[in-house]
């Protein structure tokens, strides 16, 4: 399958809160961000840690505005996420949406 | 939550079940210890140190450091395929206007065969939680002040890759041969909380 996303695309992570493992930082849940490079491409985190084999899917690093993540700051944090955890957004504004 | 890292009560479990995989003649006696050790061999900063002097002394190398890591490591003798599979090597190099910084803020993900074992305190849940949102504050922390316009970029090691850092090659060093200045390299330098 091919990859979803592309450097430059802005994307959302998403927002569930899974009771098991999962490798979706708490702190950029919600938050808006722009697809960096692909890293890779790997078994889903949440289903290995549960035994099941996972579908192969990229692995992105998206980089966020510290502002957008923690309302200050003048720096990015660069966050590796696989592709079930972020969601197309057509407009880096609509994070400001209520 | 993985922020204790207290590990009397799983090191127990642990030895229980390598008991038992030995008594059923699955695992060897003492392979565990010996597939870790495997592992660690070899595994020090010396190694990030001498990736770095080689890019500050060859621009091309630089180049496909930052392009393809996985491959140019492999120039030096190197690799990332230690472990149970080869993991993805991220080379991010320091410049005059940008200053970059790893941590992994959901356990201690870290370049072993790289940078050998990671300090107490890359690992401590202080640093994980603090210096994605106030890296300023906590290199000043570290003793690294850095100019107000110097942008940061903290990677966050949480998933597949692992990073490591190219300081800044010191001015002054000239005339230094690459094994001087591999000399000058620190495992701070290669995580990012020291200028070299």
């Amino acid at each position: 399958m091919p990859d979803r996303f592309v450097p430059g695309d802005p994307v959302r992570a998403g927002t569930c809160d899974p009771t098991g493992h999962t490798r979706l930082p708490r702190y950029v849940r919600g938050a808006v961000g722009q697809v960096a490079e692909v890293a890779g491409h790997h078994p889903l985190a949440d289903d290995r840690a549960r035994g099941l084999p996972g579908t192969v899917q990229a692995v992105y690093h998206v980089r966020f505005a510290a502002v957008d993540l923690f309302g200050a700051g003048d720096h990015t944090v660069t966050v590796e996420l696989w592709e079930d955890y972020l969601e197309p957004t057509t407009d880096h504004q609509d994070k400001e949406a209520p | 939550m993985s922020g204790d890292h207290s590990s009397a009560a799983i090191a127990e479990r642990v030895r229980h079940v390598e008991a038992l995989l030995e008594e059923r003649g699955l695992l060897d006696d003492g392979e565990i210890d010996r597939r870790i050790d495997e592992f660690l061999a070899g595994g020090s900063p010396a190694n990030g140190a001498r990736i770095t002097a080689h890019a500050w002394v060859d621009a091309d190398f630089r180049e496909r450091l930052l392009a393809d890591a996985n491959a140019a490591i492999r120039e030096l003798g190197l690799s990332m395929a230690g472990g149970l599979q080869e993991q993805r090597l991220k080379v991010v190099a320091n410049t005059a206007s940008e200053h970059h910084v790893v941590v992994c803020t959901l356990c201690s993900c870290y370049p072993i065969a790289l940078l050998g074992p990671s300090p107490a305190w890359y690992k401590s849940e202080a640093y994980r939680s603090r210096v994605v949102r106030d890296p300023r504050g906590v290199l000043r922390e570290f003793g690294l002040e850095l100019p107000a316009d110097t942008r940061i970029t903290v990677w966050d090691a949480s998933a597949e890759s692992r990073y490591m850092v190219v300081p800044r090659r010191p001015e002054g060093t000239e005339g230094m041969s690459e094994a001087e200045l591999a000399g000058l390299v620190t495992r701070k330098g290669l995580i990012g909380t020291a200028a070299v």
